[in-house]
């Protein structure tokens, strides 16, 4: 009684976020409550057993991901009324769209069968041993799906060096410090000491 | 009355439990100042605080009632429910991560199976406290300020990422109280011992304290995030950041330092845990104020170099050094 509680107040929660995510004024608001929608998601992994998963939901999502986010946003300096101006001449397209989505969806949806043993499945323990879940998802992702993770992993590292050579661009004329050099360097490279005669100068 | 069973008397003991871990942490946040202003005092040949009570042993008291006795001001162009909310979430969560922390044998509130990760998020969502202070306040200063915390704490999380992953590695658990009880061998001490130093920089980093404090900054940002706090909020952040000082440095205590034991396995039969635990967390804050008293600030390229350019290539390479001798060695844990 009290699980299913807590699962109606993450759950309320997160809907109540979400929907203030697209209908906040303040785009900084908007990333605040998405913050707190993937706060109650995590909530609600814990909730299913899943900690592992709701950890790195926390760790990626909130501690990373939305970190950069707010970041962009907060400096972003939009004139949000400006821009909603002229958002009405757009609404035939979006109902367009939001209309072929709708369509599309209640066809996956009717056409959606489960097979016979589904209701029993649910419930079902993954594996017949007691273990926990971290050791689960590891047997799973490196020992049965070694190749698909390595695979994953190097698609993410060529968006990674696309997204750096996209934007690396070599400026002239910048004076970059090296400390490797600074370190290593003598007075005597530095300093020169003379001896000048009085009235001759250098 | 099933329900008072079930549900009461766990609730009111989780409840008591949370109190007395709290209240000794909120006196140890209070000395930890006294103690920072002392311990400078001396390495500056001067006196610290000694005015109020005997060797100044009340100030921070005194501190704390003049703090609650001024007026909190809220500037007219700030955004008033995340300014008010900013410096709330940064006390909580740095007092919040305490709940699963093992102090003592069992003497953890929440011994969960995934101890480290919580830890490791909620100290990732200190953060926010910051940010938001920085951007309500709207000012320049405090924007300044919020936005080098973000890009500093982010940029230090992924290197404290994988040295937790070198650690776990060799302990093969994510329970706090494991990680603390599992045997290592001489040789995974040394391995992990440049992780350990990396450790205790990045946590440097990542409470925004010197040489770190550009967040705050005070040469150029006058007090950086939170330049437009006063009284009690402005308190809140203080003891924010002093008690994820305390926490940062459990969490050291607990990876590297094991935790409530006694030091290099000595017999200390009548010496509770505890007290080790406290000893060890004492001398990771002196480092603390150790360095805050003797470096200088760095310039925020030489953090992001240190950061992203010398500890994260470290750090991933350790990562594969370590991995590398476990299996050569045939010693990860089973």
């Amino acid at each position: 009684m009290v699980a299913s509680a807590v699962f109606y107040i993450f759950a309320c929660v997160l809907i109540f976020g979400a929907l203030l995510v697209i209908t906040a004024r303040n785009p900084v608001h908007s990333v605040l409550f998405l913050i707190l929608c993937f706060f109650n998601a995590a909530g609600l992994f814990v909730l299913l057993g899943a900690e592992f998963v709701g950890m790195i939901l926390a760790i990626v999502y909130v501690g990373a991901v939305a970190v950069l986010f707010l970041f962009v946003v907060m400096m972003l300096d939009v004139d949000f009324v400006g821009l909603r101006k002229g958002a009405m001449q757009y609404v035939p397209v979006g109902l367009l769209v939001g209309t072929v989505l709708l369509i599309q969806m209640g066809m996956v949806y009717f056409s959606w069968s489960t097979s016979e043993g589904a209701p029993m499945m649910l419930s079902a323990p993954v594996t017949g041993e007691e273990k926990s879940n971290t050791h689960a998802l590891g047997e799973i992702l490196y020992t049965d799906y070694i190749l698909p993770f390595q695979v994953s992993g190097l698609i993410l590292l060529v968006a990674m060096i696309g997204a750096i050579t996209l934007t690396l661009r070599h400026r002239p004329n910048v004076r970059k410090q090296n400390i490797s050099k600074q370190i290593a360097t003598s007075p005597d490279d530095a300093v020169e000491l003379v001896k000048v005669k009085s009235g001759a100068g250098v | 009355m099933d329900f008072w069973a079930e549900y009461g008397w766990p609730l009111l003991l989780v409840f008591l439990q949370a109190l007395a871990l709290l209240i000794p942490i909120l006196i140890s946040v209070a000395y930890l100042i006294y103690a920072e202003r002392k311990v400078m005092g001396l390495m500056q040949l001067r006196q610290g605080p000694q005015t109020v009570g005997i060797f100044g042993l009340l100030q921070p008291i005194a501190d704390a009632v003049k703090l609650f006795s001024k007026e909190i001001i809220i500037p007219s162009q700030a955004h008033a429910p995340v300014f008010i909310f900013a410096p709330m979430l940064t006390l909580f969560l740095s007092l919040v991560a305490w709940s699963v922390v093992p102090v003592n044998e069992g003497w953890a509130i929440a011994d969960i199976n995934v101890g480290i990760l919580f830890l490791f998020a909620v100290s990732a969502m200190g953060v926010y406290g910051v940010l938001m202070a920085g951007w309500a306040s709207n000012s320049k200063y405090a924007f300044l300020g919020g936005m080098r915390s973000a890009a500093q704490m982010v940029s230090y999380e992924v290197s404290m990422g994988l040295v937790i992953v070198c650690v776990l590695l060799c302990v093969g658990t994510l329970n706090l109280t494991e990680i603390v009880m599992a045997e290592r061998t001489w040789w995974m001490n040394v391995l992990l011992f440049p992780m350990f130093i990396v450790f205790l920089v990045s946590i440097l980093a990542e409470t925004n304290r010197a040489p770190f404090d550009l967040p705050e900054g005070e040469s150029e940002l006058s007090g950086g995030f939170m330049v437009e706090y006063s009284a009690m909020a402005f308190a809140l952040f203080f003891l924010g950041e002093y008690a994820n000082m305390i926490l940062m440095s459990a969490m050291a205590v607990i990876l590297f330092m094991g935790g409530w034991l006694p030091p290099f396995g000595i017999e200390a039969g009548i010496i509770p845990g505890v007290v080790w635990f406290g000893l060890k967390t004492a001398m990771i804050l002196f480092f603390f104020i150790w360095v805050r008293a003797s470096l200088p600030r760095y310039r925020y390229d030489q953090l992001m170099r240190l950061g992203w350019k010398i500890f994260l290539p470290f750090t991933l390479i350790w990562v594969v050094v370590i991995s590398g001798t476990l299996l050569y060695l045939d010693a990860f844990p089973k």
